[in-house]
């Protein structure tokens, strides 16, 4: 195939299909088996420097947290992110100084919250190297490592910057001689995603928005789910057209309550406006950022001390919100 | 007497228009999801509106913070996924794209990544395409938002070009690849309604607001702009338009403000 162009953009993790079903073959398990264990335990078998991670949701919505800080806690180095509307997770993540590389297709930014000032930092000086996308073009690189192979055709950042610094390159079709964008295939080391339900197999349900979980399980060696709930296999079965991650994905499932918090889980609970702001300010200034990380994750032990930290009229409120049950919120 | 209006109730009321009825679009929150939903409530009641994240024809309850929450598939009729919407805008089934941008040329070519021309050290770092590059590659027709209009958002060279608009001119879109008889149609912005020339592919006048001459658009643009043959003036937002902004829309005055 003739490359009539390509983009100048690293290409933080190596195309490698073959590899990764031979790896897949050697290494899931298809028995059901119980999954269950805690975060601590899930990051340090599964998280190592230098790996290239995944996080399901999207960005500050359905985002694995309990993960999150204990990647952070355990201070894991070096990763590269895919950074989908990363907003949250991957602050946390770069606060933390976890972070080397991002692909990057919505970074910086908090939506209408305007942008981070962590992420800026990390960007502006360097420190945090970046290879262009769209939330489009990740999704099928994530889609064409999930059909097992290399790449994939699109007709998306064409004649743009966005091309020149990403890592895809342009050539015509073999059939048509349309010139399509291939981009390649994205085989993350580690997926995180926090869902509604699952059973201790990893059988996993979502409501709302599925964003682009089921194609980052499906593409990942090694997936940690967190769950809001385990709910009994015998459920699954009655509804298996619900299924949208199956078990042979999994590698850990952790019941995680707020698991999401200061995120919105649809369905549960809205964000915490307040702890993201509160963040965000401390964010400006790094030693009031040492303050805050320390406060909410250096010094707790797991979830369940933040929870307990956060408190149980707090969490409350914000499922009220979640279903818009009160007009007077402070 | 006309009532009182703020400029970005005026700009929610003209984007509004440009929505037709029975068509699609693909917004973000903010401004493009107020037009879009004016429109809904006006004249496009068949408008389906499509959120990246997965929400496809959402009936939203109240304005969401981000694409990917749960008021973005309050009462959807599908739950998806991003591949599923864009695949969705590949296919040719997304009339409208809905975008803003920190810098536009005049061939609309659009930066929402970075301000400076050093990659590795930019400036000021946005969040880049996000779905930006897939909607404006992707869509029949994208339209674009962008206040105020300045000389530092209306460029004769963007710093970074984010996603596709005429490239360089007649035919680039074309030759690079992208899906053919698509593109930006209008910018709509405080001082007026631009379009896009069918020969040249360069912006043009097409209507100022009310208060507003052709000079002070020339003033405010770092570029040559083309004049329509027959430049007009937008329509001042109506008393009910106004109203459904108010109470229905964004009765906390989020993004109109007050």
């Amino acid at each position: 195939m003739n490359i009539i162009t390509e983009g100048i953009g690293e290409l933080f993790q190596k195309v490698t299909p073959n590899e990764f079903r031979e790896w897949t073959r050697e290494n899931k398990s298809r028995m059901l088996i119980d999954k269950r264990m805690t975060e601590k335990e899930a990051v340090s078998r599964f998280v190592k420097n230098g790996n290239y991670l995944a996080i399901g949701g999207f960005g500050h919505v359905r985002i694995p947290m309990a993960v999150i800080y204990e990647i952070v806690r355990q201070r894991i180095k070096d990763l590269s992110v895919a950074g989908h509307t990363a907003v949250h997770d991957l602050d946390t993540l770069i606060a933390g100084g976890c972070v080397k590389n991002v692909d990057a297709a919505y970074i910086t930014g908090y939506e209408v919250r305007g942008l981070s000032a962590v992420q800026r930092r990390a960007y502006e000086s360097g420190s945090v190297k970046l290879t262009e996308w769209s939330n489009g073009t990740l999704a099928w690189r994530l889609k064409a490592a999930a059909i097992g192979v290399s790449f994939l055709p699109v007709r998306c950042l064409l004649g743009t910057d966005t091309m020149k610094y990403s890592a895809a390159k342009v050539a015509r079709c073999p059939f048509t001689n349309d010139i399509y964008a291939l981009v390649p295939a994205l085989f993350p080391d580690v997926t995180i995603v926090h869902v509604h339900r699952c059973d201790i197999y990893g059988n996993a349900q979502i409501d709302g928005a599925v964003v682009k979980d089921d194609l980052s399980a499906r593409a990942a060696k090694r997936v940690i789910m967190t769950t809001e709930e385990i709910i009994d296999t015998e459920q699954i079965r009655e509804q298996p057209w619900n299924t949208i991650i199956p078990y042979y994905n999994v590698d850990a499932v952790i019941e995680v309550p707020w698991g999401s918090h200061p995120g919105n889980m649809p369905l549960r609970y809205f964000y915490d406006n307040d702890f993201i702001n509160k963040y965000l300010e401390a964010g400006k200034n790094p030693q009031e950022l040492a303050k805050f990380l320390d406060e909410w994750i250096y010094s707790l032990e797991d979830f369940d001390e933040y929870l307990t930290k956060l408190g149980f009229k707090r969490l409350r409120r914000l499922r009220d919100e979640e279903f818009m049950r009160r007009k007077d919120d402070a | 007497m006309m009532p009182e209006y703020n400029k970005l109730e005026q700009l929610a009321c003209v984007a509004a228009k440009y929505l037709e009825d029975g068509k699609t679009v693909a917004v973000g929150t903010g401004l493009p999801l107020i037009a879009a939903s004016l429109a809904q409530k006006t004249h496009a009641p068949n408008l389906i509106i499509i959120f990246e994240a997965g929400g496809i024809s959402p009936i939203v309850p109240t304005l969401p913070i981000s694409v990917g929450d749960s008021r973005t598939t309050h009462k959807c009729l599908m739950a998806a996924g991003l591949a599923e919407s864009m695949e969705t805008m590949a296919r040719g089934l997304v009339d409208y794209a809905f975008l803003g941008a920190a810098q536009i040329d005049m061939y609309g070519n659009i930066n929402s990544t970075q301000i400076g021309l050093d990659h590795a050290h930019p400036k000021v770092r946005f969040p880049g395409s996000g779905g930006a590059n897939d909607f404006g590659s992707l869509c029949w027709e994208t339209l674009l938002v962008l206040r105020p209009h300045d000389t530092k958002k209306f460029v004769p060279k963007v710093d970074f070009i984010t996603t596709p608009g005429y490239l360089t001119g007649p035919g680039t879109r074309d030759s690079a690849g992208l899906p053919p008889n698509t593109g930006p149609s209008h910018v709509i912005t405080d001082l007026g309604v631009l379009g896009f020339d069918e020969q040249t592919k360069r912006m043009k006048i097409e209507k100022v607001h009310p208060g507003i001459t052709i000079a002070t658009i020339r003033e405010n643009t770092g570029f040559e702009l083309l004049l329509d043959t027959k430049v007009s003036e937008t329509e001042e937002p109506t008393a009910e338009e106004l109203r459904l902004l108010r109470e229905i829309i964004d009765p906390e005055r989020r993004i109109i403000g007050r």
